[in-house]
């Protein structure tokens, strides 16, 4: 009954005090309680207040996820928990950086539709290009399925970052 | 984390200022074993006056005696370890106090700050080690921050869901100076954790309460953990309103067992009318319990034409397995006493009539005398033995600590519970070896009752080494042993799930409890015949010394009712004549 349910992707934003051992302490919430982490991207974001933001992008059942925040809510250096994707308007972006391997008609295509997605040349040799592009997950994931059959070698990505639309801060 | 700032104190050294703060938070006694990386806090306590350290002869001991210290006087208990081995060897204790919610500090020693994570002598990783059987934990880098995380840890062990904290104390940190101060009571900047209830979903309770025709209180540990006043709130709510009333293993003794309106335990060896009442019943009053999986049986059977209000102080608690109605974040007492404010307000008129079904129903069940069995011949029943044990103290000032089996559930279904924290049993871990050393801890806070540990004997072998502890400090401990050379319930278990295939679960090359109990320097006591027992319990009780008492019993009794795993409520088998229905695949999963 409970497996029934569908699952669905939610990006959450936790503020966090930024102590020693913080972020083992919020992955071991997820490994041990068996949560997906989709991805994960963390940083100081207040050096005088010693805080730090936590970005994790998760998949699971609506009960399931309900359940996560509650249990993050419960870690004492836990400040503030934000759902992105059901309390906000939000935005996501993502760094990657790609490399890809070829010559000819295919190093060609490659530059051409890097071009198309706003992508920066950062690494060039006669055979390969290192790519760095911003966008959304989804964009993203587009340009690496076009980069693929292409020669893909390599990709680095960041993880998603995530802000709501609107003056309001977290 | 707030630095000692502007601390105009004496220079202490961090030994000092660990041993200042217990006694600043009032802390008089502490459960510990030493070792090299906590020997400057140990000089500390060489003959001191203040704090009481008790000797243990394992760590895992210090932890639940200091558990069954706080569970028995609300108070949290201390303990005090080594590194490595013996902050390990706490572990299983703080994996208990975390499931059972019991507030625990427990501070153990580290290698000195620039050692660690060189693999030194006695070095482990006890913060990570710890992380996840912990409610929070510390690693103390600068002694500067010691005096604030000292503090911290006396709070977030004792508010809001009460658990264990750990502190590792490196032990150039002990030795290293600073002013003391003791920081402000604010506690900790970010964890304030909700106490009272929302008013709107209080007054949303009550109205379903009001138009109940079915209702239960169904209660647990969160009663007993929020304080003497829950219990005097709920108390004065059930018979104001005149709902029945059950409880979880956690929650004995926050409602009188004598009382006409208490049904008995619920859940897995629940009573046959507690677990009735809870399938049949239109309105759920759950508090302070967490729908623990030995309460709910099979989940999508659980209750299922009930509303259910659930009051508890852990968010996460709510709609974590069960889907509740009417969910009340709040501490227990605070939100007992505003249902009893607006209850009282709505004065609703005392209708007899509105569950006169309800209660013929549940005394229809009550008849069935579940609990029954029969004492004949000579060999001694286990709930003979436990019965005569209650009869024969029912009138002292008891305190009951079980191990971990049949015995256990014996105790919760034969043993009648008059007040809260007169029971110390570990519930959510089912850790074996926690009855003896928490009756140490229980003595120790009660100098002068009667302190009871009903044990099997595959439990009690486990920390049996406490006995020491218990001679040491002059603690006339009973250890009531129901010896049936099998643990129990894994046989029952296999008896059931099994088909009698008994792998590994009959105790051979037990001890001599009674030489044993001399061994140690105690008094032992063997009882074999149901004739002998009355007089062996007296004796038991006159002694005073620790006492190992050597009750054989029954070897082939079993447990009931009992709700095979993957069944529901409503599918109780209530004796051995009963053919449990076929367990399914996903019943034998669950444990």
């Amino acid at each position: 009954m409970i497996k029934d349910q569908p699952n669905e992707r939610r990006c959450i934003a936790i503020l966090v005090d930024n102590e020693a051992g913080v972020l083992a302490r919020v992955i071991g919430l997820f490994s041990g309680r068996g949560y997906n982490i989709d991805s994960l991207t963390v940083s100081e974001v207040d050096p005088e207040k010693h805080t730090s933001r936590i970005t994790v992008v998760s998949t699971g059942t609506a009960m399931i996820l309900e359940q996560l925040k509650a249990q993050l809510g419960r870690l004492v250096p836990v400040q503030k928990i934000v759902d992105m994707t059901l309390d906000h308007e939000s935005l996501e972006r993502e760094l990657a950086l790609v490399k890809v391997r070829c010559t000819g008609e295919k190093r060609v295509e490659s530059l051409r539709l890097s071009d198309a997605f706003r992508a920066r040349v950062i690494d060039t040799t006669h055979e390969s290009f290192v790519f760095e592009l911003t966008g959304s997950p989804a964009k993203l994931d587009a340009f690496v399925n076009l980069m693929r059959p292409l020669g893909l070698v390599d990709v680095s990505r960041t993880g998603v970052a995530a802000i709501a639309r609107g003056p309001e801060g977290m | 984390m707030k630095a000692n700032k502007a601390a105009s104190g004496p220079r202490l050294s961090g030994a000092e200022i660990v041993i200042q703060a217990l006694i600043d938070q009032g802390v008089e006694v502490i459960f510990g074993y030493p070792g090299g990386a906590v020997l400057p806090i140990y000089d500390v306590l060489f003959e001191h006056a203040r704090i009481r350290h008790i000797l243990v002869r394992h760590e895992q001991g210090a932890v639940h005696a200091a558990e069954g210290y706080a569970r028995s006087t609300g108070k949290p208990g201390v303990v005090l370890v080594t590194s490595g081995p013996g902050a390990t060897n706490a572990v299983t204790g703080l994996a208990d106090a975390l499931l059972d919610s019991i507030p625990i500090v427990c501070l153990t020693g580290q290698v000195a700050t620039h050692l660690i994570g060189s693999d030194a002598f006695q070095e482990a990783d006890t913060v990570g080690i710890t992380r996840p059987c912990t409610k929070h934990n510390w690693l103390v880098n600068d002694v500067e921050a010691l005096p604030q995380i000292m503090h911290d840890a006396f709070y977030v062990a004792t508010h809001g869901r009460p658990g264990p904290v750990v502190v590792d104390l490196p032990k150039d940190v002990q030795f290293a100076k600073t002013a003391y101060n003791r920081p402000s009571n604010d506690g900790h900047c970010n964890y304030r954790p909700k106490v009272q209830g929302d008013p709107a979903l209080i007054a949303q309770a009550v109205e379903a309460m009001v138009h109940a025709r079915r209702p239960l209180f169904y209660t647990g540990g969160g009663v007993i953990n929020s304080g003497p006043q829950a219990a005097r709130h709920l108390r004065e709510l059930v018979h104001l309103t005149g709902f029945p009333i059950t409880s979880t293993l956690m929650g004995l003794g926050a409602y009188p067992a004598s009382d006409p309106q208490w049904l008995g335990l619920v859940g897995m060896h629940g009573t046959y009318e507690s677990n009735n009442a809870m399938h049949d019943c239109d309105v759920m009053i759950t508090i302070g319990a967490r729908f623990d999986d030995r309460v709910t049986g099979r989940i999508d059977a659980f209750s299922p034409g009930s509303t259910k209000i659930h009051v508890d102080i852990d968010p996460s608690s709510i709609n974590k397995t069960i889907m509740v109605d009417i969910p009340i974040v709040g501490d227990c007492a605070h939100v007992l006493g505003a249902l009893l404010d607006v209850w009282k307000k709505e004065k609703p008129a005392p209708d007899p009539a509105r569950f006169k079904e309800w209660w013929t129903q549940i005394d229809h069940w009550r008849a069935r005398d579940c609990l029954s069995y029969r004492q004949k011949g000579p060999v001694i029943q286990p709930q003979y033995a436990i019965e005569r044990l209650y009869e024969l103290t029912k009138d002292k000032d008891v305190y009951i600590s079980t191990e971990v089996g049949q015995h256990q559930m014996w105790t919760a279904q034969h043993f009648k519970f008059e007040e809260p924290g007169r029971l110390m049993t570990s519930g959510g871990l089912g850790t074996m070896g926690y009855g003896l050393p928490a009756a140490v801890g229980i003595q120790i806070a009660h100098p002068g009752s009667l302190v009871i540990d009903i044990a099997g004997e595959a439990s009690v072998l486990m920390t049996m080494q406490e006995m020491s502890t218990a001679v040491q400090h002059d603690l006339p401990i009973k250890i009531f042993i129901l010896n049936n050379q099998y643990m129990g319930m894994v046989r029952q278990w296999q008896e059931i799930l099994h088909g009698k295939r008994y792998s590994h679960s009959y105790t051979e090359a037990l001890p001599d409890f009674v030489k044993l109990a001399e061994a140690y320097g105690g008094h032992g006591i063997r009882v074999k015949r149901p004739d002998e027992l009355d007089d062996a319990i007296k004796e038991m009780i006159a002694v005073d010394k620790p006492v190992l008492f050597d009750c054989l019993v029954d070897r082939q009794a079993n447990c009931f009712p009992m709700i095979p795993s993957g069944k529901a409520h409503n599918e109780m088998i209530l004796g051995d004549q009963d053919e449990p229905a076929e367990i399914s695949q996903e019943g034998k999963m669950l444990v």
